[in-house]
């Protein structure tokens, strides 16, 4: 045995998680997306300093304190704003995004749009489970229309936003779908979306027995795509639009280069700035 | 014209060049401005722009001077119209009187605006257009540098100079060109009384710089260590953004054009988590959507700066025109009992100053530091002198790796307030910064405990540090009994008139507050000692400025107060008037 090996043994998905016990209802499908985010981290080897897990606010952005690594959790829908500064100033780490229905595509919409189309190497996953939980049941925009609640009386009569068709309307660069009964098939989406270079977009169906007892019944309908990922935006396109939102896999892969300008590579000196403004 | 040639010549003289957008009168102006440095001379250039992007009216207000320039005039000497359009907004804005020369376009002399043609000022008309057309090339804005130059007595080679260094780029036959047209200007004006002639400026003008307020705070920003920066474009901010840009990337930082202020102020604090000194500006509308996250800033104890060039509000208001009525929303803006910084440039140099101490008080100190810069600073140019460097460099107190068994807590309740700030990618110190109350750990708690011990350990790293004697800029006369106590750009024209009073007559002395919060309240006490006479001095509708001392400095007293709302500027005579004789509404 090396002292390589005595000194770096190798990491499991324990060593990612952290002490601190989750808020989580029993039964909800954030504890497996979890533990999909630390079975991922552990098949990178990835050393816990350098992953940093940005969040906004809601059940699933509780999850940043639950990683053993760095975390942010920040203000509601402004996650990838947050992540996107952090990764380009610091392009050296692994920046995962966690987000979820109401955060990402209601109050964060339109920088989820944006995200895309800078294409900064990021990993966003958002549990979408087609509810605000944290508020206690309200429609979000991926709710359907006849869902009756408190706030929607008979349903808000709305159709619901199509996360995926928008991701690759907007630019992201991979595109997969997972469900959050299935850990190991989603911790391997999760790796595969940090491999891919640019902006990636993982959509995990996370039921919330709590408010969307309905969802229990997702482990029957959720089916592993038929067809294998495209890096062609059109068959993509027809793919994610006719789909029934509950294919899972890897979806789209598109070959954009990232968003990195260059850190750290001076070629003048704060002097040099201050010539031009001598007389 | 033999009178004129007698007339001495002044210490300080200001110029108006008017035209629609495009005829060059803001080049011009800055032509004038760098030639006026060639000569010795200093200056200042404002500039005020009608509603319209492109093609509306612009004017380029300049004043030079023998000493160094921080306030608008009283009264201009010499307006020139290239054209008229609709210079009759701009009549607030320059001041003439019956020694002023207006010289205006003779192929519009029945387009004279209403407040010239009513006026006593002396007046002469030019076809700027027909004497550009004579010449290949020529252009009207170069045949009314030509005039000025004469008119004022501004050297001719240092005109020259300026001219041909501005014009450089657009190739020898522009250069040609525009020289023969600033030899026309001077030709027509051979015979031509001057309003006033400059004094000679000083020989050695060498290290002297040419440079705006928003220039100023990028470099100050650049110089304290920022190599980060996210930001949406916003009037009158926008300068300080593409002045960035391109000199981030040659330092090895970098800027990133945000989707909107909601994304650039979370932008910068991801930057700044990441341990990278970072900044955003914007202007009201734009701090107004970022208040919510400068909010996760004090809470989650990132440093972070936020430079806002004030324009009128509420809402959209007046863009590109500069109002001091930010200070609330700066102050008081925040969700909670949230410590924050909050710094004014006084002057354009200042702008560098205060942005390089905000960014290294934000790193100190590890929480959000707004710099108040307004747009008669930010898009105002100078020629100043050299700023003195500063020992002022982002430094933040870091943590190292925990000896083994040890844990690392991010917001342990340490005397000081300012615990250790882990940087991602040391080993053993992962946390998770929070927006939500938390334990030392970072852990998300509601527990009153851990509230207070949280809230006071922020409120201890602002309110104990130590800022030194740049809470505030003083000047006047020290032993006067009558005080003006101001901030922000109103500073500029207190400092000339007090430069300016009369010997013999009432003599004051002024103090301008640099730092707003944490209030320096005891500084101010003590400095106000001996202070009979008390003149608060503001640019805003509602008393912002005395409604602050009032409740964070223990102001009691009467006042007299100067407050008047933007766009017009505070100028020199307006203090005067006060000290002299009182405010007279």
């Amino acid at each position: 045995m090396s002292m390589d090996t005595v000194c770096k043994p190798e990491l499991v998905a324990r060593d990612y998680k952290s002490d601190i016990k989750p808020v989580w209802c029993p039964g909800c499908g954030d504890y497996s997306v979890l533990s999909s985010i630390t079975k991922a981290l552990a098949e990178l080897q990835l050393p816990p300093e350098d992953v940093a897990v940005i969040s906004g606010i809601g059940c699933s952005s509780r999850i940043p304190a639950y990683v053993d690594c760095y975390g942010f959790h920040g203000v509601h829908g402004r996650s990838l704003p947050l992540a996107t500064g952090l990764k380009v100033a610091r392009p050296d780490l692994t920046v995962l995004v966690a987000s979820g229905d109401g955060d990402g595509f209601s109050i964060g919409g339109n920088h989820f749009m944006h995200a895309a189309r800078r294409n900064v190497d990021l990993t966003y996953i958002v549990m979408d489970n087609r509810v605000y939980g944290m508020t206690k049941g309200q429609p979000s925009p991926t709710t359907e229309p006849d869902w009756d609640s408190a706030l929607a009386p008979g349903g808000t009569g709305i159709s619901p936003f199509r996360p995926l068709v928008i991701a690759l309307a907007a630019g992201a660069n991979f595109i997969a779908r997972g469900f959050a009964g299935d850990p190991n098939g989603t911790a391997k989406l999760i790796t595969e979306a940090i491999r891919h270079p640019g902006f990636s977009f993982v959509e995990l169906l996370s039921p919330c027995i709590t408010f969307r007892p309905d969802q229990k019944n997702w482990k029957t309908q959720v089916h592993d795509a038929v067809v294998d990922p495209t890096d062609d935006m059109g068959r993509a396109a027809r793919r994610l639009m006719t789909d029934d939102g509950f294919n899972t896999g890897v979806l789209f892969t598109g070959e954009r280069a990232p968003y990195q300008p260059p850190v750290g590579q001076a070629t003048a000196t704060v002097s040099d700035l201050e010539e031009r403004f001598a007389l | 014209m033999i009178e004129s040639e007698q007339k001495p010549a002044v210490q300080s003289l200001s110029v108006v060049l008017t035209g629609s957008g495009g005829s060059g009168v803001i080049t011009a102006g800055t032509i004038l401005l760098e030639a006026a440095a060639k000569a010795g001379w200093y200056g200042l250039m404002t500039r005020s722009v009608g509603p319209q992007i492109r093609g509306g009216e612009a004017a380029a207000l300049i004043r030079l001077s023998t000493t160094p320039v921080s306030a608008q005039p009283d009264r201009h000497d010499l307006l020139i119209a290239l054209d008229w359009l609709n210079v009759q907004r701009f009549a607030d804005e320059m001041p003439l009187d019956q020694h002023s020369l207006v010289i205006g376009n003779s192929a519009q002399s029945d387009d004279v605006p209403e407040f010239i043609a009513s006026s006593h000022v002396r007046r002469y008309d030019l076809d700027f257009k027909f004497m550009a057309k004579a010449i290949d090339g020529g252009r009207p804005n170069m045949i009314a540098l030509g005039c000025v130059g004469k008119l004022i007595g501004l050297p001719d080679a240092a005109l020259d100079a300026a001219v041909e260094q501005s014009i450089a780029k657009r190739g020898p036959d522009a250069v040609a060109a525009s020289a023969a047209g600033v030899a026309a200007g001077r030709k027509a004006m051979t015979d031509m009384p001057t309003p006033a002639t400059l004094a000679p400026g000083t020989a050695d003008a060498d290290g002297r710089w040419l440079i705006s307020g928003n220039e100023a705070a990028g470099m100050g920003a650049v110089r304290g260590g920022v190599r980060f920066v996210a930001a949406y474009p916003i009037t009158p901010a926008t300068e300080i953004l593409e002045w960035m840009a391109p000199a981030l990337a040659k330092v090895g930082g970098n800027l990133v054009q945000a989707e909107d202020e909601l994304a650039s102020i979370n932008m910068t604090i991801g930057g700044s988590f990441g341990g990278t000194p970072s900044l955003t500006a914007t202007s009201g509308p734009g701090l107004a959507l970022m208040t919510e996250a400068i909010g996760l800033a004090v809470a989650s104890e990132v440093p972070i700066v936020v430079v806002d060039v004030m324009r009128g509000g509420p809402s959209t208001g007046i863009p590109a025109k500069s109002e001091q009525s930010d200070l609330n929303m700066a102050i008081n803006g925040l969700p909670g009992d949230a410590p924050h910084i909050v710094v004014a440039p006084n002057s354009i140099s200042d702008c560098l100053f205060t942005t390089q101490w905000a960014v290294h008080l934000a790193e100190a100190i590890q929480t959000p530091a707004l710099v108040l810069s307004d747009q008669s600073l930010g898009q105002a140019k100078a020629v100043i002198e050299r700023p003195a460097d500063l020992a002022f460099m982002a430094r933040r107190l870091t943590a190292e790796t925990p000896e083994a068994g040890a844990r690392y807590n991010r917001y342990a309740d340490v005397a000081s307030g300012i615990s250790p700030m882990a940087v991602p990618g040391t080993p053993g110190c992962a946390y998770t910064a929070d927006g939500l109350e938390h334990s030392p750990r970072g852990t998300p708690s509601s527990q009153a405990g851990d509230h207070l011990v949280q809230l006071e350990k922020r409120h201890r790293k602002t309110a104990d540090f130590d800022y030194g004697d740049h809470w505030a800029d003083s000047g006047g006369d020290g032993d006067s009994d009558t005080v003006i106590l101001t901030w922000g750009s109103c500073t500029g024209a207190v400092r000339e008139a007090l430069a300016q009073l009369d010997e013999g007559a009432r003599s004051a002395r002024y103090i301008s507050l640099r730092l707003l919060m944490p209030a320096p309240k005891e500084q101010l006490i003590a400095a106000l000692e001996g202070a009979e006479r008390l003149i608060v001095v503001e640019q805003t509708h509602s008393g912002q400025f005395l409604s602050y001392l009032r409740a964070h400095t223990g102001l009691t007293r009467d006042v007299e107060h100067w407050c008047h709302p933007g766009p017009l500027p505070l100028r020199p005579g307006d203090i005067r008037q006060l000290i002299l004789e009182g405010e007279s509404s």
